[in-house]
């Protein structure tokens, strides 16, 4: 063994005023940092275990602990700071790609919070959600252009296939793999409470969850996994999954200690063995194959559910969009840059992709421009954070969001950011049973209903605020937004003038 | 109306007073009882000595128990006849009391073997009621040195309940061991050696030949000085009653699963009786206090005209000894009757159980008595053992040796 | 009546309702000065083995046998709730001979000591419920 050239990152600080040894700590550590020493009746602590996850923190019954940031630092330099220092440490000793999980953690701008949304004052009133009706339903899927009558003069409604909402929020795309049975029942118990969706990610869905098809988006990815006749037809929407914001341009990777009983079941694959996502569908080299794809799905399900295509945001998305917009899908579905990961390699995840909200906004544009807006709807993700960034996300042309680290927080994820150990203490990234079973998705399900009924509430305020009493009339509409502290270029994408214009 | 009459004040006529109360709310309850206290536990007057219990706590039910059960007690009042044609019960003090439904709940008496010389002895005691108790708190004193002739539960109870009172104690018995009804080769030697530690002396396989005032003349010729005698060989079930007007008794009343003797209209229930040991596979006496109150309630109900059948007794014992705490329960089935034994030991504790057709008849556990009555339970169930992780319920008596579909059932229902 | 119910699908081990019990018990109103260093006599216990964990506490039962079978007097029911009168318990452990489920144990001074679901103590509801992190405990009716 050679120099560990690497200082714990963190430190378990333990109160011994306050400690009873009651070794809960000990217990609730998968990574095995607390042990308790019989000789002199104290705990210990192993902090190079330690991952910051605060499972032990918030179970301790005296708050005797807390987990802080190790002040041990390298000598200070902007150029070569810590991290980047310490991950140079990590590949000389490993020769391996560095590997992280979630959302990109680097201080990139967040343009949510430099957007501000408008109010109401004097000229034209504001509404009071408690006292007036305030729709949040949406629904997703191909409009019509147009008005058409039959001889009669009645309206011919032959609508293509929506799906309804009862805000526009949809949990996204996480699979039975990489997120624990129990984090996917909370989900899929939650959405059906909610009236939403949740979706099932490239794992296929687990036979407990058929009975939740009406609240589930199937996912169709460049592995196919799970994919069959009755998965298909389980669903409300079929999702054809082309990137991922945390992981552009590259495929999926669980490993197969990870594909055990009923996740290598589900994903219609050996136990053990590695499920990996190629990066591109190989059978999508263009539109024109996109387009087969999504009509091949179609005709499938015969023509009542509608295709969602979701891609990554990258430099070109007006230009995708556009192409997917004409591939007869339903929906896109943008995840933006700052989106999560149960795995990604870590230069990807915190290097490729675009924010969401340039490319949200590029991309609604664009479409309108061309005049295609009213062939999808828009769904974006990849950190949506509160009821602002939806409200935002809406008035810069979204028709709804996905959310996935929210609904995670929401479970109990501290965002410890390791998920890729398999050994998560709050029972979502893990398939390991003793760990799954400490979400109890009775809890799960009433924290996501919760959350989302807290949002619920937040929406109507802010939209109430603005005198807007639907979604449907705040969608796309930036009159109600104002940048600030940003440059010409940037409102010039966003679409918006600067605050105080 | 009915008029319920119980003979007896103890813990089976406890129970029948509940029993009959759980039924019928109404009709008229008369106890006849010989003592001068409320229900209180024999068992307990050991604890009494010792200081563990007091005259105020001793009682087995709250003070206002009869008023508020509607019972009549004719205190310092025996039954001396049944006049069963009539459906009455003669009283010493002459009167009678008409009866719609009689329960004997009379109990036991110490049984004092004739030794020779015994009227010489001055302070000769028993040791089975709070008066024996009384008597002997006031002739002991620091110096005394205590005689007590019988090893089994109540000689070895009144030992501990002299303990602290008293400057020496030997007790002695016929038999080879100590607790020879509820501990065997085993086991015994263990407790013994455990009480010896805390300073009292046994002689064992022997018997008084005779006594000389204040001497003890042993079969082995050791003479033992003491002064004071308590006399602790046994007891005897009081079936008279019953016997006498022609009802069914063996070494009890016999009674059946539902309390009733050979006699319409007569129960018996308590130490008195001789009902069915699941675990032995025929009738047995077994003076237990759970028995006791079983069979009264069981005995109160089906005389309130409900319908209630106790079946499945068993002998357990609870017995803690200067600390030491002994469980035993069932029949011990040997080896050489097609059972099979288990046995972990070590010197200060000891499991052992007696396994016979797949089936737990017995055990005995010295100091680990954890959760003991999950063993029990799986007597008095009759659980299969192929059903459960013997193994480790042999280390440790938990639901885990169980199926979690028994768990979910077990902790999951109102029970 | 209500009832405390264990549902060892969502038991965690981690053993949290032992202490939350002992606390809730102690009469004192720091959990730190009532089990630091103290040995713990809760009325709960956790048992299992290898992933499988599960809390025990006393079942209430209709017809209990540890009332039955006590010598003393000091077991009792009120309202269908099996309570103890921890002055009359003499510490014989008949009760813990009687008990099926193992729910009784022995507390600090010797006497047998079991759940009364918290109703005596400060606590109010059960304490085991209250702190358990998973709902694997619950209080209620069935």
């Amino acid at each position: 063994m050679g120099i560990e050239f690497i200082y714990p990152e963190f430190e378990v600080i333990r109160n011994d005023k306050r400690c009873i040894a009651c070794r809960v700590c000990e217990r609730q550590c998968a990574n095995e940092v607390h042990s308790y020493d019989e000789d002199n009746k104290i705990m210990l602590s192993d902090e190079t275990k330690c991952v910051n996850c605060q499972r032990c923190v918030a179970l301790c019954p005296t708050r005797a602990l807390k987990i802080i940031k190790s002040d041990c630092q390298l000598r200070e330099n902007a150029n070569w700071q810590d991290d980047t220092i310490k991950e140079i440490y990590k590949q000389a000793n490993s020769g391996g790609v560095l590997l992280s999980s979630m959302g990109n953690p680097k201080p990139m701008p967040v343009y949510w919070d430099k957007i501000l949304i408008n109010a109401s004052q004097v000229t034209n009133p504001s509404i009071d959600p408690l006292r007036e009706p305030m729709e949040t339903k949406v629904f997703l899927g191909k409009k019509p252009s147009q008005v058409e009558k039959d001889e009669n003069g009645q309206i011919i409604c032959q609508l293509e296939p929506q799906l309804e909402l009862s805000m526009p929020v949809m949990f996204s795309a996480m699979s039975y793999g990489s997120i624990s049975y129990n984090a996917h029942k909370s989900l899929a118990t939650a959405a059906r409470h909610l009236g939403v969706l949740y979706n099932t990610g490239e794992g296929g869905l687990h036979e407990d969850f058929y009975c939740y098809g009406e609240n589930t988006i199937v996912q169709v990815a460049s592995g196919r996994f799970g994919v069959h006749k009755d998965y298909l037809e389980a669903g409300a929407a079929i999702e054809i999954k082309m990137g991922q914001g945390a992981k552009p341009g590259i495929g999926g990777h669980l490993p197969g200690t990870k594909i055990v009983g009923d996740v290598s079941r589900t994903r219609m694959i050996p136990e053990g063995s590695d499920a990996i996502s190629p990066a591109p569908h190989h059978d999508i080299y263009s539109i024109e194959d996109l387009r087969q794809l999504v009509y091949s799905l179609k005709e499938a399900t015969g023509y009542k559910k509608p295709i969602i295509v979701k891609v990554a945001a990258v430099h070109n998305i007006a230009a995708i969009a556009s192409g997917i917009a004409r591939s007869g899908a339903d929906i896109i579905a943008i995840d933006g840059f700052r989106g999560g990961t149960g795995a990604a390699p870590t230069r990807i995840r915190d290097n490729v992709g675009i924010p969401i909200e340039l490319a949200l906004a590029s991309v609604d544009k664009r479409l309108r421009d061309e005049g295609i807006r009213n062939n999808v709807s828009i769904v974006v993700g990849g950190s949506i954070r509160n009821a602002a960034d939806i409200v935002k996300a809406i008035a810069l042309g979204a028709d709804a969001c996905y959310i996935a680290t929210a609904a995670l927080l929401a479970l109990g994820c501290h965002l410890c950011r390791t998920c890729q150990s398999g050994r998560c203490n709050w029972g979502i990234a893990t398939q390991r049973p003793e760990l799954v079973k400490r979400l109890n998705p009775e809890i799960g399900c009433e924290r996501l209903v919760n959350l989302m009924n807290a949002w619920r509430h937040e929406i109507k305020e802010l939209m109430g605020g603005m005198g807007i009493n639907s979604i449907e009339a705040l969608r796309g509409n930036r009159l109600m937004l104002r940048g600030i502290g940003l440059t010409d270029k940037e409102l010039e994408i966003l679409g918006i003038s600067h605050a105080g214009e | 109306m009915k008029q319920y009459v119980i003979i007896g004040n103890g813990i089976a006529a406890a129970g029948c007073i509940e029993g009959i109360r759980s039924i019928d709310t109404e009709s008229h309850i008369v106890v006849v009882s010989k003592e001068s206290q409320p229900v209180y536990c024999r068992p307990l007057i050991s604890y009494y000595l010792e200081g563990k219990t007091t005259l105020d706590k001793i009682g087995y039910r709250p003070d206002d128990f009869y008023q508020k059960n509607g019972c009549e007690v004719l205190y310092h009042e025996t039954a001396i006849q049944i006049d069963h044609e009539n459906k009455a019960v003669v009283l010493s003090k002459g009167s009678t009391v008409p009866f719609s439904e009689l329960c004997i709940a009379t109990g036991s008496s110490p049984f004092v073997p004739p030794f020779d010389g015994l009227d010489s002895v001055k302070n000769h005691f028993s040791f089975i009621t709070l008066e024996d108790a009384f008597a002997l708190e006031k002739a002991i004193s620091p110096d005394s040195r205590v005689l007590i002739i019988g090893a089994g539960l109540i000689g070895l109870k009144c030992a501990e309940g002299l303990h602290d009172r008293v400057k020496s104690i030997m007790v002695c018995d016929l038999a080879d061991k100590i607790l020879s009804s509820i501990l065997d080769q085993d086991t015994a030697p263990m407790v013994q050696k455990f009480l010896e530690m805390h300073g009292i002396d046994f002689c064992l396989s022997d018997s008084v030949v005779r006594f000389d005032g204040n001497k003890a003349i042993m079969k082995s010729g050791k003479v033992i000085d003491f002064d004071i005698l308590v006399t602790a060989v046994g007891v005897r079930a009081n079936t008279a009653l019953i016997a006498e007007i022609g009802g069914t008794v063996n070494r009890g009343i016999v009674v059946n699963s539902e309390m009733r003797t050979s006699l319409d209209n007569v129960y018996a229930a308590g130490d008195c009786t001789e009902g069915f040991d699941l675990s032995f596979g025929d009738n047995r006496v077994l003076a237990l206090l759970p028995n006791a109150y079983i069979q009264g309630f069981t005995a109160g109900i089906n005389m309130a005209g409900g319908t209630k059948s106790f079946d499945n007794a068993i002998p357990m014992n609870s017995i803690g000894i200067l600390g030491l705490h002994v469980m035993t329960a069932g029949s011990y089935t040997s080896e050489k009757d097609g059972g099979t034994v288990y046995m972990q030991k070590d010197d200060t504790s000891c499991k052992k159980f007696f396994v016979r057709d797949g089936l737990l008849k017995g055990y005995i556990l010295v100091d680990k008595v954890e959760r003991g009555g999950i063993y029990t339970s799986l007597i008095r169930e009759q659980t299969p053992l192929e059903t459960v992780d013997f193994d480790l319920l042999k280390e440790n008596a938990s639901f885990m040796a169980f199926s979690s579909e028994s768990r979910r059932k077990k902790f999951g229902d109102v029970v | 009546m209500k009832r405390v119910y264990v549902n060892e699908a969502w038991c965690l081990g981690c053993h949290l309702c032992e202490y939350n019990c002992a606390f809730a018990n102690s009469g004192l109103s720091d959990m730190v000065k009532a089990l630091k260093g103290k040995k713990l006599f809760p009325r709960i216990s956790v048992d299992g083995k290898d992933k499988i964990s599960f809390a025990v506490s006393c079942r209430h039962c209709n017809d209990p046998l540890c009332v039955k079978c006590c010598i003393s007097g000091a077991l009792h029911t009120d309202n269908g709730r099996v309570c103890i009168d921890k002055t009359k318990c003499v510490g014989c452990l008949s009760c813990i001979m009687a008990c099926p489920y193992g729910a009784l144990s022995v507390s600090e001074n010797g006497t047998a000591q079991k759940c009364e679901l918290c109703l005596e103590n400060t606590c109010g509801e059960p304490a085991c419920v209250k702190g358990c992190p998973n709902r694997a405990i619950v209080y209620e009716e069935r």
